[in-house]
């Protein structure tokens, strides 16, 4: 990303706070709404922007799971892995997907159209197990149903 | 506004609502009713009237708790009987709108309860349903029944009354009357709410502030999401009634951000407010102002703890710290906080509104009232009910949830998530309050409850909850970020067939120092599930360290999978699906699986259409 258009977007952020400590969080989660990630760059403008040291809102970013460090792709996969997933097979379906996109947790592959990610619950343990694409709950999975819905968005984006 | 002026324009949105001109359809559309496809269900209802030429007023609701029957449609013509239907797939709808509304009959096959009057033709009342029988529903009472986006569906049902009744009464006595419930906060641990109020109370200072956790964050729990997402005006008005009566201004509420639908409806419900006079300068035309502000968490399970929370308000990491002073004498910015649960507000409301002795009509004499739950797991009917406290597990798990599905064997209920713990089938008949639970070795918690069958390793679930909580351990007590870590690490070991004799008590010794060595309730109570699971299923344990063998066949590691030549078909579905190419066989013919390649995955397991597939 051009840094000049970066500055732009951080500055459309900033426009909307005072400059004080508390905002932090709520700036973190508007510039990475804009940005998709966090970079360094943009982390040593919102430590000038709050007139903290750079390492206190490294301190923070890590501290959250909601905060990435690295560019995402484009489709964000999340498997839940809360307890009512867990009882009903979630991680089978997080092994499929970590063979299929060739990935870890918390990877991006190479052609960052996927970032792969478990959390811990999304609140929908009654269609246990749930798989989250690009904020969209697909309840009752299986191993069998996830692929196909991988295939089917390859499918689409090549349309 | 008045309160009058606002409720007279309720019944009126309210009779308008209940007495259609025409064709109404609701549809259960909180998360869990999307992911089991809602939307797509709507769309096909649009697509059938506009095909049809029929007007009809579709609405989005929120969740009726029948989780294991959504999507839900509830389907009424002007003058005639309002039946839900369940669960209902997009092509079915054309079939049961010409029955219900071309030909004007209910569909009763398809029918599963009648929800404005008794039952007909087989048809059961709503409140007759086996789920809901044995309910009572105080904080969940409008959840599925309103327009979740609408006040006046609230307000006609009672909403806002408990509010113009306490700014009526001398702050005091509204603290009173909520000490006279006996109502103990939802979130978990069950302190006194009233007592709270009243240490927040008795603070001097010019700025105090009321917090609403919405930080749900226990894996299997989604009773406050549930909640938020169908009914966020009783949480906000439990919220302004506790600023009244504490004496502060600003109130928060913070929601975790995994829950986008329940944040847009409570930007919903505080912008209405705004517009009637129930927020902002002098409410409902007394002298007291209150406005509230959210919050959206960031991603950290401790955050749920009341001192973290507030360190992640303030824009700080959110990890907790000592107390006291506890947050109703310094809490936000060294303020006087006084901090309750989403379902607490929720009972709050309706307690002043009709008084406290109708709500200790139902519960127990320490544990009066009603608290809501999540039924998840093994479970024929999973779902978010609520039931007066002193019930029964067992009511709960097989009158209330149906039991366990496909004849198999109940095994274990773990209630309070991660905090809590597994109970075994002797105590099926523990009563479920605040104080058995505790005894029992668990916790009530904030009310997630998952049904564990024979087919559930609890040596695995230990594990599990375990990598849960180590992993959301912030790292500021040694205890608990360096103990959770090594009592992981050998449950690892357990369930790969490497346990050492010894291991088990050696997990038990950990689990109660950690407890006794942290600061804040994740750490102590992080090693509960391994504490109960040992106590009530040391055998089980015992067969992995000593046997090497998984009793309940799930730990990949002690496990073999072979073919059963007499019954395999040979239809090549499992060699298809391997992702090892462990499978071989011609085809017809019976396959086998070469054991030194097979990464015991289970697919094969899974797909294989015959049984042919044996575990051990």
């Amino acid at each position: 990303m051009a840094i000049s258009s970066m500055d732009r977007e951080l500055g459309e952020v900033f426009e909307k706070y005072e400059g004080k400590r508390e905002e932090l969080i709520p700036i973190l989660q508007n510039v990475q709404g804009k940005l998709g990630y966090l970079p360094a760059e943009a982390r040593t403008a919102i430590s000038k922007f709050l007139n903290l040291p750079e390492s206190v809102v490294f301190g923070v970013v890590t501290f959250y799971a909601q905060f990435y460090l690295t560019r995402q792709g484009k489709h964000k996969i999340k498997v839940c892995c809360g307890t009512a997933c867990h009882v009903r097979g979630g991680n089978r379906i997080l092994e499929t997907l970590k063979r299929r996109l060739e990935i870890g947790i918390g990877e991006t592959t190479a052609d960052y159209q996927f970032t792969l990610e478990r959390v811990a619950c999304f609140g929908s343990c009654a269609l246990a197990p749930v798989v989250v694409i690009d904020d969209r709950v697909y309840g009752r999975m299986s191993s069998a149903k996830v692929e196909a819905l991988l295939e089917q968005i390859t499918v689409e984006d090549s349309e | 506004m008045t309160f009058e002026e606002l409720r007279g324009r309720a019944v009126d949105a309210w009779q308008e609502f209940n007495e259609p001109k025409e064709p109404r359809i609701l549809v259960s559309a909180a998360t869990c009713g999307r992911a089991a496809g809602a939307s797509t269900v709507c769309e096909a209802i649009k697509a059938y009237l506009a095909e049809k030429r029929i007007t009809g007023r579709i609405i989005e609701t929120g969740c009726l708790g029948l989780c294991y029957t959504e999507p839900l449609v509830e389907i009424a013509n002007p003058g005639g009987p309002s039946v839900l239907y369940g669960p209902v797939a997009p092509e079915e709808i054309p079939e049961i709108f010409d029955s219900h509304i071309m030909n004007e009959t209910v569909a009763t096959e398809r029918a599963l309860a009648r929800m404005d009057g008794p039952g007909f033709d087989g048809v059961p009342t709503f409140t007759d349903l086996p789920m809901m029988k044995g309910q009572m529903r105080i904080a969940a009472r409008n959840c599925g029944l309103i327009d979740p986006t609408n006040i006046h569906h609230y307000v006609a049902r009672g909403g806002y009354q408990g509010l113009a009744k306490a700014l009526q009464m001398d702050p005091h006595d509204v603290i009173a009357e909520v000490k006279k419930s006996g109502l103990r906060g939802r979130g978990g641990a069950g302190f006194p709410t009233g007592m709270k109020w009243e240490f927040c109370s008795k603070s001097v200072s010019d700025t105090k502030y009321v917090i609403c956790n919405a930080d749900e964050g226990d894996p299997g729990a989604f009773m406050d999401r549930a909640v938020l997402e169908s009914d966020p005006h009783c949480v906000l008005e439990g919220m302004v009634i506790c600023g009244y009566a504490i004496g502060a201004t600003n109130g928060y509420i913070y929601v975790r951000a995994e829950y986008p639908l329940a944040l847009e409806r409570l930007n919903v419900a505080i912008g209405q407010m705004h517009e009637s006079g129930l927020l902002g300068e002098n409410i409902l035309g007394t002298e007291f102002s209150f406005d509230v502000a959210i919050e959206m968490g960031a991603g950290a399970f401790v955050c749920g703890e009341e001192t973290a929370m507030l360190a992640s308000l303030e824009g700080r990491r959110g990890m907790p710290r000592s107390r006291p002073p506890f947050p109703a004498v310094s809490g936000l910015h060294g303020k006087p906080t006084n901090i309750n649960n989403v379902e607490t507000f929720a009972n709050v409301s309706a307690i002043v509104s009709r008084g406290a002795d109708e709500f200790t009509k139902y519960g127990t004499e320490n544990s009066p009232g009603t608290k809501t739950f999540a039924l998840a797991g093994k479970i024929v009917r999973t779902g978010l009910i609520e039931v007066p406290l002193g019930i029964t597990l067992r009511r709960i798990i097989f009158d209330i949830g149906g039991g366990i599905p496909e004849g198999k064997e109940f095994k274990a209920v773990q209630t309070g998530g991660p905090s809590g713990g597994c109970l075994p089938a002797s105590l099926l008949d523990l009563p479920v309050d605040y104080d058995s639970l505790t005894k029992a070795g668990s916790i009530m918690g904030s009310g997630g409850m998952i049904v564990m069958d024979e087919d559930t390793c609890v040596v695995d679930i230990a594990r599990y909850f375990l990598e849960f909580t180590q992993n959301e351990s912030c790292g500021k007590c040694a205890p608990c970020r360096l103990g959770t870590r090594q009592m992981l690490n050998m449950l690892n070991d357990i369930t790969i067939g490497k346990g050492r004799k010894g291991d088990v008590d050696l997990l038990v010794e950990m689990g109660q120092v950690i407890k006794k060595g942290s600061l804040c309730g994740l750490g102590q109570t992080a090693p509960n599930p391994v504490l109960t699971t040992t106590r009530y299923f040391r055998d089980e344990y015992d067969a992995h360290v000593n046997e090497r063998r998984c009793p309940a066949r799930v730990c990949p590691a002690l496990l073999t999978f072979e073919i059963i030549e007499d019954t395999c078909t040979g239809c090549g579905a499992c060699r298809r699906v391997c992702p090892v190419e462990a499978i071989s066989g011609e085809k017809k013919k019976a396959h086998r699986i070469d054991t030194a390649i097979c990464v015991r995955c289970g697919l094969c397991y899974e797909t294989c259409k015959f049984d042919a597939i044996s575990v051990w």
